[in-house]
């Protein structure tokens, strides 16, 4: 008897947070509204203002009143309005910019890079000029390379120094 | 040669862009060739399309009803001069199909169906409508806005057009050209 009780007390625990886990999450319309276009306007539709957009809000809140889900919405909104309602760029006429363009930008910063980046590899790294006129590579060890007369005048003034 | 092969190439692609966009907004632009076409006396056909009928299973065309006159009205439930000419579309249904002359058509424009139910219901019209979704028809008339009406004669030729609210004196005017057509 004691076990049953037990049971059944661990049911009624268990069941309310399954049905929580299971149940349909609360769609709102700010959530679909900017997913979706105003059809008679050509804009999203959570910046749209004036009556055709706010029937299309209002059909948005009777199918969240149904218990509806987003995709599920979004499908009617299809049904009613046609596929330009979903706030994707057409696949045809000015629409393919939006796709087109990003590609067409991404290569051709490939392509400069493909181009010029060897180039800038080549050239020889910036280096220091000696006296005699002759650039020589920078390095750790000759970043302070000074020239032969310069070296001279320093030795000499080093052993006074040291004198 | 080598050194122009990049500038030349990304002056191909920038044009082809431009080219692309201006197309694209040449192609959204205002199309009035019906109307220019009855203004020259040249009657265009009438564009046509099979679309569900408006709270039926069944669907209607433009093209199902020559051999009648057809008055096609653009409207939305959300359309304020919709309003006030559904009076006016609909004396002129019962006359056309009191004398068996033909009908009036309705094409809902960017609408929802629950929405256009209501709308007809509470302006009691009586004349069938067509849902036009996506506005594909309503593109091949030309149409962008609403209130539009097309007025068909009985070969299936536009005989008069009136883009906005339009008044009985248009209605009288035109049922008159598109019979005698």
């Amino acid at each position: 008897m004691r076990r049953a009780l037990a049971l059944a007390a661990l049911l009624l625990f268990l069941l309310p947070s399954a049905s929580a886990r299971t149940a349909t999450p609360k769609v709102d319309l700010v959530d679909v509204e900017d997913e979706v276009m105003c059809v008679d306007c050509g804009i999203p539709l959570n910046t749209a203002e004036g009556a055709q957009p706010d029937s299309q809000r209002q059909l948005i809140r009777d199918l969240i009143a149904q218990g509806r889900t987003k995709e599920q919405i979004k499908q009617e909104l299809v049904a009613e309005y046609g596929k330009d309602v979903l706030a994707l760029p057409e696949t045809s006429g000015v629409g393919i910019t939006a796709y087109a363009v990003p590609l067409v930008l991404g290569g051709l910063v490939v392509a400069a890079l493909v181009l010029l980046v060897p180039r800038w590899r080549r050239r020889p790294a910036a280096g220091m000029v000696t006296g005699d006129g002759v650039a020589s590579p920078a390095t750790t060890d000759d970043a302070i390379a000074v020239s032969e007369a310069d070296a001279e005048r320093l030795d000499s003034d080093l052993a006074r120094y040291d004198g | 040669m080598k050194r122009l092969a990049v500038p030349i190439l990304a002056a191909i692609v920038a044009l082809a862009l431009v080219g692309l966009l201006g197309y694209g907004l040449l192609s959204r632009s205002t199309d009035d060739s019906i109307e220019q076409a009855v203004a020259r006396g040249n009657l265009p056909p009438a564009p046509s399309a099979d679309l569900p009928v408006l709270g039926s299973e069944a669907t209607q065309s433009v093209a199902a009803l020559r051999g009648q006159v057809v008055v096609l009205n653009f409207w939305a439930s959300w359309c304020i001069p919709c309003r006030t000419e559904a009076p006016i579309l609909d004396r002129a249904h019962k006359r056309l199909t009191a004398s068996g002359a033909g009908t009036v058509l309705g094409v809902t424009y960017n609408d929802s169906t629950p929405a256009s139910l209501t709308f007809a219901g509470k302006y009691g019209m009586s004349f069938p409508s067509v849902r036009d979704v996506g506005a594909k028809l309503a593109e091949r008339y030309g149409t962008r806005r609403v209130p539009e009406t097309f007025v068909i004669d009985r070969r299936g030729r536009v005989v008069d057009v009136f883009r906005g609210q339009i008044d009985q004196a248009f209605i009288d005017r035109a049922l008159a050209r598109a019979q005698a057509a």
